[in-house]
């Protein structure tokens, strides 16, 4: 079975919806395919709140300012830009389409400090703020008749088969129907957008899903579309030590306050952030915290305390009240009685499918929006408050590009520009490979295909990979294989990497890769079959550590999130520039493009980042 | 399929619940075991160590149209190693992962915001991943949400809920136009404070489950779906016309009059969403409405 549509937008989630929402405004014919129903996106999960420029004191600059130098100076002026230009407005949509925002007196929205803002701009709903956002897109579908195919797995893309992946075409998504274990073919007559989320599930102890493990990231790079600055992992500062369930900043933002087993406010005490204490950029307060583990100032040498209770009873539980139950539920800890534990936990991934402002990436047809997208405009550290817009902002631009609507000539330029540079890296083992296809794309020939033959060729080759999976009477069980490699990148590749251990992890995910080889789905069913739905998953949870493990390696320098033993100062002169990995022949190949520092508001200078 | 059939099993649920249902304060509640189990840990009190060897005995139903061996639903038993703070969740995701991986259920953030795993946990709906396993009386029985159609082992058929979910105007319809493109439509505290509970709905039908009436009426809106109507209708902002038509859908054969207060709904709500003081608001304001309007 195939379906049709103008624009089929892969992934229900904030960044999902809105783009759905923008191709039905600009008249296309849009289809949701999401892993998940909707309202169960991880979006859902965002506690603390959107940055949004909304009071006259404050501008739109600062928040640009704020955002370049909490990326460390990676990210691109254009996107930058972008986002702090048209969050205000759009976060006003989201308030007009009835957002539950907090309120103050006067009726208007609440905004609160947060981590890296030199302006109390992050917006919110409680601090559930990301349940509210995602069911209020969710109410504007559901109020635009926009299809939804929920549960229904994208697995592959429909690509024509040229040699060079930026002359490819993609003409629409092969997936699996979880209920019936149909592969179905979804054709796009306009784009196809990926907005499938995080990747948190490459780490094993993130706040992200069990649901988040990275799929369209890795179904682009296995189509030919370059990953860039996938080393930049953000880890957040408080985590529940024993789920990794999030503790937002929003209880930083508040005047919350982190002690270490001395009773040393120790972001102030140990100088690590001497001015902004709690509320330094996120990647700073994580490595405050670990270094204090580290160094025996933990407690259990596992976590520190985050003390909310002098802000008193009344205003935790007006601004904060979920912190409350979700320490209660999944800690054991009255958190309006006692301190909370807390350590860092993988939480983002700033790094991602490469795009431009408009979601475009460099194969015709295919655009990328939220998490899993590249703009960059979050370098090498997001700021707290700062995913929120980018899924509605960028969202929306990738859904009125993907429906063809006139938008002005981007600033961004995507795939291999004169200005590109080939890397390497020694790496212990050859990455890549074994036995994996040089790409996903359609049967050979399919150039000289239209676009319905190609996504059916794209089905027909799904439904062998499917069967032969299904098929397979011993192997491996792909949970075992999963946890090799979530536990060797939180142990090699977390928030302190150094060359022999990112070099142990490239080794551990070749030899996953190797057993991977063998896997076997042992539930012979076709309904409902979450062993066949995890079997798939873990590839890409291979593939996407191998992309950040390498990038890790190559990076020699000390930037945001990314920090290297040996390497311990940014090095404006080498590093200006992103990571990039394109999959080329089964093989991952590094390469890079300068970043962009000029903006229309200001240019960049980069300054000594200091908290 | 459905788990209403096997109709002997939920006869002997009922009986079990009321047996194994503790009084309500003679143990510590969860919250205490943690905290009593972390103080065990960082050794800031003494408490008797665990037991490693110790297991939690899961009986989990099993169905599957399509599998010779699981086309009759039946029960499967599985031990796992019970650990500190382990949830519902844990358990059958270990189970699964170590014992069968063809066990199947939803779940995503394991936090309880996806609403993805609302299961039947010893005769009562409970989210998976809410529920410690140190609570329930063993064995734990693990069944899927009962009056819904089961897909397979935990998963049943959401469409149902979703559709009346969806009858209801489920979105925002002021009458004015917005007050700018950076202007908010203002809002006082107060009535953001009346709409805050009902919007903390996660969908995960466990309060649809829980209802006798829904149950017994397939067209009822059902707690969650009315829950919405009234996250809107009580919204100051809302127009006189939507307001109008939302009271006229919600005083129709199969809206709130049909709910007879029992309060399996509240009681089970893993959002503490006060469903059913919302249905009977909106019972008196129906009323209101339609003299108003007559």
């Amino acid at each position: 079975m195939t379906y049709q549509h103008d624009v089929i937008v892969v992934g229900g989630g904030g960044a999902g919806l809105r783009a759905a929402i923008a191709a039905n405004e600009a008249g296309a014919d849009v289809a949701i395919v999401s892993k998940l129903h909707p309202v169960r996106s991880h979006t859902g999960a965002a506690e603390g709140g959107i940055n949004a420029v909304l009071q006259s004191e404050d501008s739109i600059e600062s928040h640009a300012y704020d955002t370049m130098k909490g990326s460390d100076y990676l990210a691109d002026a254009p996107a930058v830009e972008t986002l702090a230009n048209e969050s205000p407005e759009e976060t006003m949509q989201l308030e007009h389409w009835g957002m539950p925002f907090s309120r103050e007196e006067d009726g208007r929205v609440s905004q609160r400090p947060f981590g890296g803002l030199s302006f109390a701009r992050t917006t919110y709903a409680g601090a559930e703020t990301g349940h509210h956002l995602l069911h209020t897109l969710y109410e504007q579908v559901i109020k635009r008749g926009i299809e939804v195919y929920q549960e229904w797995f994208v697995t592959r893309l429909a690509l024509t088969d040229h040699d060079d992946p930026e002359e490819r075409h993609c003409h629409g998504v092969a997936a699996i129907d979880l209920k019936t274990g149909e592969i179905g073919g979804f054709t796009a007559n306009s784009g196809v957008i990926l907005a499938t989320g995080g990747l948190g599930q490459v780490f094993d102890h993130t706040t992200n899903a069990v649901a988040n493990t990275g799929d369209g990231y890795a179904m682009a790079y296995r189509a030919g579309v370059p990953l860039e600055d996938m080393e930049f992992v953000q880890f957040h500062p408080t985590s529940l030590p024993s789920t990794g369930v999030l503790i937002s900043e929003a209880v930083r933002g508040e005047g919350g306050i982190l002690y270490n087993s001395e009773g040393e406010r120790f972001m102030f005490e140990r100088g690590y952030a001497t001015e902004w204490g709690e509320v330094a950029s996120r990647d700073v307060v994580s490595r405050a915290e670990l270094t204090e583990i580290n160094e025996g100032r933990g407690f259990d040498d596992d976590y520190v305390l985050l003390d909310m209770r002098h802000l008193g009873r009344e205003r935790i539980l007006d601004r904060l009240e979920n912190i409350v139950h979700l320490a209660e539920d999944f800690e054991g800890v009255d958190p309006l009685e006692q301190p909370m534990p807390v350590k860092p936990g993988q939480h983002y991934q700033m790094g991602g499918i490469e795009t431009n402002e408009f979601g475009a990436t460099c194969i015709d047809g295919l655009y990328a929006a939220g998490e899993c997208a590249c703009v960059s405009v979050h370098g090498a550290n997001r700021l707290g408050g700062n995913a929120l817009p980018e899924l509605f902002v960028f969202g929306k631009l990738a859904g009125l590009a993907a429906a063809g609507e006139d938008l002005d000539e981007p600033l961004i330029s995507v795939g291999r520009t004169p200005d590109a540079e080939t890397g390497s890296v020694e790496t212990p083992i050859t990455p890549g490979a074994i036995d994996a296809p040089a790409s996903d794309v359609a049967t050979s020939g399919s150039a000289a295909l239209g676009p319905q033959e190609t996504v059916e060729a794209t089905v027909e080759a799904e439904r062998d990979h499917i069967d032969r999976l299904l098929e397979r009477e011993t192997g491996v069980g792909h949970a075992a294989i999963r946890a090799e490699v979530q536990q060797t990148m939180t142990e090699n590749v977390n928030v302190f990497r150094e060359e022999a251990n990112i070099k142990q992890a490239l080794e551990d995910i070749q030899a996953a890769r190797e057993a991977y080889q063998d896997v076997s789905v042992n539930d012979p069913s076709r309904t409902y079959n979450t062993d066949l739905i995890h079997t798939i998953e873990t590839r890409n949870i291979i593939d996407l550590a191998e992309t950040i493990a390498l990038g890790a390696l190559v990076r020699t320098e000390f930037r945001g999130a990314h920090w290297r033993a040996e390497h311990q100062e940014r090095k404006d002169d080498e590093w200006l520039k992103h990571t990039f990995i394109s999959w080329a022949q089964g093989r991952p190949e590094l390469w890079f493009k300068p970043v962009i520092l000029e903006g229309e508001l200001q240019e960049y200078e980069p300054k000594i980042r200091s908290y | 399929m459905s788990t209403q059939v096997p109709e002997d099993a939920e006869a002997t649920e009922s009986t079990d619940e009321d047996a194994a249902e503790p009084p309500a304060t003679a143990e510590p509640g969860p919250q205490e075991r943690r905290l009593a189990a972390k103080e065990a840990r960082t050794g800031r009190k003494s408490m008797p160590t665990t037991d490693v060897e110790e297991t939690v005995h899961l009986r989990v139903y099993r169905y599957d149209p399509e599998v010779e061996d699981k086309q009759h639903p039946h029960y499967d038993d599985f031990h796992v190693p019970k650990t500190e703070g382990m949830t519902v969740l844990d358990a059958l995701i270990y189970a699964r992962d170590e014992f069968d991986s063809s066990l199947t259920f939803r779940h995503s953030c394991r936090q309880a915001v996806c609403g993805s795993d609302a299961f039947f946990v010893n005769g009562r709906q409970k989210l998976g991943c809410k529920t410690q396993i140190g609570d329930l009386d063993e064995p734990v029985r693990i069944e899927p949400l009962p009056h819904s159609e089961v897909v397979k082992d935990l998963v049943v058929d959401m469409q149902h809920f979703y559709d009346q979910m969806h009858a209801v105007q489920p979105y925002f319809q002021p009458d004015d136009e917005p007050p700018g493109d950076l202007e908010e439509y203002r809002q006082s505290r107060e009535n953001r404070d009346k709409i805050k509970l009902s919007t903390r709905c996660i969908w995960c039908g466990a309060c649809m489950s829980s209802c006798n009436i829904a149950a017994g009426d397939n067209k009822y809106l059902g707690p969650a779906a009315i829950n919405k109507a009234y996250r809107f209708a009580m919204d100051e902002r809302e127009g006189e016309e939507a307001m109008r038509d939302r009271f006229d859908h919600m005083a129709q054969e199969h809206g709130v009059w049909r709910c007879q207060t029992q309060f399996s709904c509240t009681e089970v709500c893993p959002k503490d969403i006060p469903l059913t003081e919302h249905i009977q608001e909106l019972k008196r304001e129906a009323v209101k409405q339609n003299l108003k309007f007559w």
